[in-house]
């Protein structure tokens, strides 16, 4: 008697057995061209949909991101500022660099669990969640040195003189020296803050 | 009886009229005389005033203002940005003046570990400066030229 295991067992040795011969009726010119185009074709496609879902607009289509932290986005100077130079989300949240961008987006399929189960469907659930949910974006950022901040804000290009001394002396003695990254003093400058209750450098 | 009201009715209806009639020639509006239906041309959006440089109180008891741009510090039920320079823990790192301590009294100049509830909103004192020009004339004299006698 055959179990279910043994026919699925069977199935993939046929499709091994049949992989692994030598094309009957298909030229090579037909396989190597027709190959290369489909790979065309596929890898379009992927970074296509890759980069959609890389948008202000994909990110802002599910109501927990377009009525919470976009709305709170708004009014602060990521969004609206005298040069006109607008950071969407992808821009904070998202690497540039193509592995760790991959490596982000399959952390991200959580994300479409907790939106298919509703984890964060009402503000309230969103509130109470806010403290763990900042917490990883805290983390990720304290990781990579403030990566994503310092795609467009670097220590290089800073001209300190121009800064409000306050600032200025900030930078020198905790940026500069290394002591300290970006996301370590500016917390919650996109978004509204969680409870801060003992978070470092909170009261 | 029935007379005497009607006299006294009148003669503050006249009053009123009459205040009306000298607050609209020559007092100072924010609408610049503009009549109600129209809309009268915006001033300017002035600058926050970002030098980090103290300004001198009017008298002792007057909250110090704020010499910096405030823009999006966040003061609710879940976080206090300026708490995380002007806190007493928090200047050694940031140098920044730590809140007075008052702060830390409740109001029966009890102190506590942490900020009073009741001085933990900071800009319901404590406020930025523009550049605006002054929309009234200001007349207050310091106390120390009145002890001189100026």
């Amino acid at each position: 008697m055959l179990t279910p295991f043994k026919k699925l067992w069977g199935f993939v040795c046929r499709i091994w057995s049949s992989a692994n011969r030598p094309a009957k009726h298909l030229s090579i010119g037909f396989l190597t061209i027709g190959g290369f185009v489909a790979g065309v074709m596929f890898w379009g496609g992927f970074n296509t949909a890759l980069e959609y879902t890389n948008t202000e607009e994909f990110c802002v289509s599910c109501h927990e991101m377009g009525d919470n932290v976009f709305v709170e986005l708004k009014p602060t100077i990521h969004y609206s500022n005298r040069s006109g130079v607008r950071a969407t989300c992808p821009d904070c949240h998202v690497p540039h660099n193509w592995t760790d961008k991959i490596s982000r987006k399959m952390q991200a399929s959580k994300e479409v669990w907790g939106k298919l189960f509703g984890t964060i469907n009402t503000r309230e659930k969103f509130q109470a969640e806010r403290r763990r949910l900042a917490g990883h974006e805290w983390d990720r950022l304290k990781a990579n040195n403030s990566l994503e901040c310092r795609n467009c804000h670097s220590t290089e290009s800073m001209d300190i003189t121009v800064q409000s001394t306050r600032a200025a002396e900030a930078h020198q003695a905790f940026l500069f020296t290394g002591e300290k990254t970006c996301i370590d003093c500016h917390k919650g400058i996109a978004h509204e803050l969680p409870d801060m209750t003992g978070v470092e450098g909170w009261e | 009886m029935k007379r005497f009201l009607i006299h006294i009715t009148t003669t503050i209806g006249l009053l009123a009229l009459a205040s009306t009639a000298a607050f609209s020639d020559g007092a100072a509006t924010l609408r610049q005389g503009e009549p109600i239906a129209s809309e009268p041309q915006a001033p300017k959006i002035t600058k926050v005033e970002n030098n980090d440089v103290k300004r001198v109180r009017n008298y002792p008891e007057q909250p110090p203002t704020i010499p910096h741009k405030t823009r999006d510090y966040e003061i609710s039920l879940n976080a206090n940005k300026c708490m995380s320079c002007h806190a007493r823990t928090r200047t050694g790192e940031s140098q920044a003046p730590m809140v007075s301590v008052t702060h830390y009294m409740d109001r029966d100049n009890q102190v506590l570990a942490t900020v009073s509830p009741r001085r933990y909103f900071c800009n319901q004192c404590h406020v930025t400066q523009v550049t605006a020009p002054p929309l009234v004339e200001n007349e207050f004299t310091d106390v120390e030229n009145i002890i001189k006698g100026e």
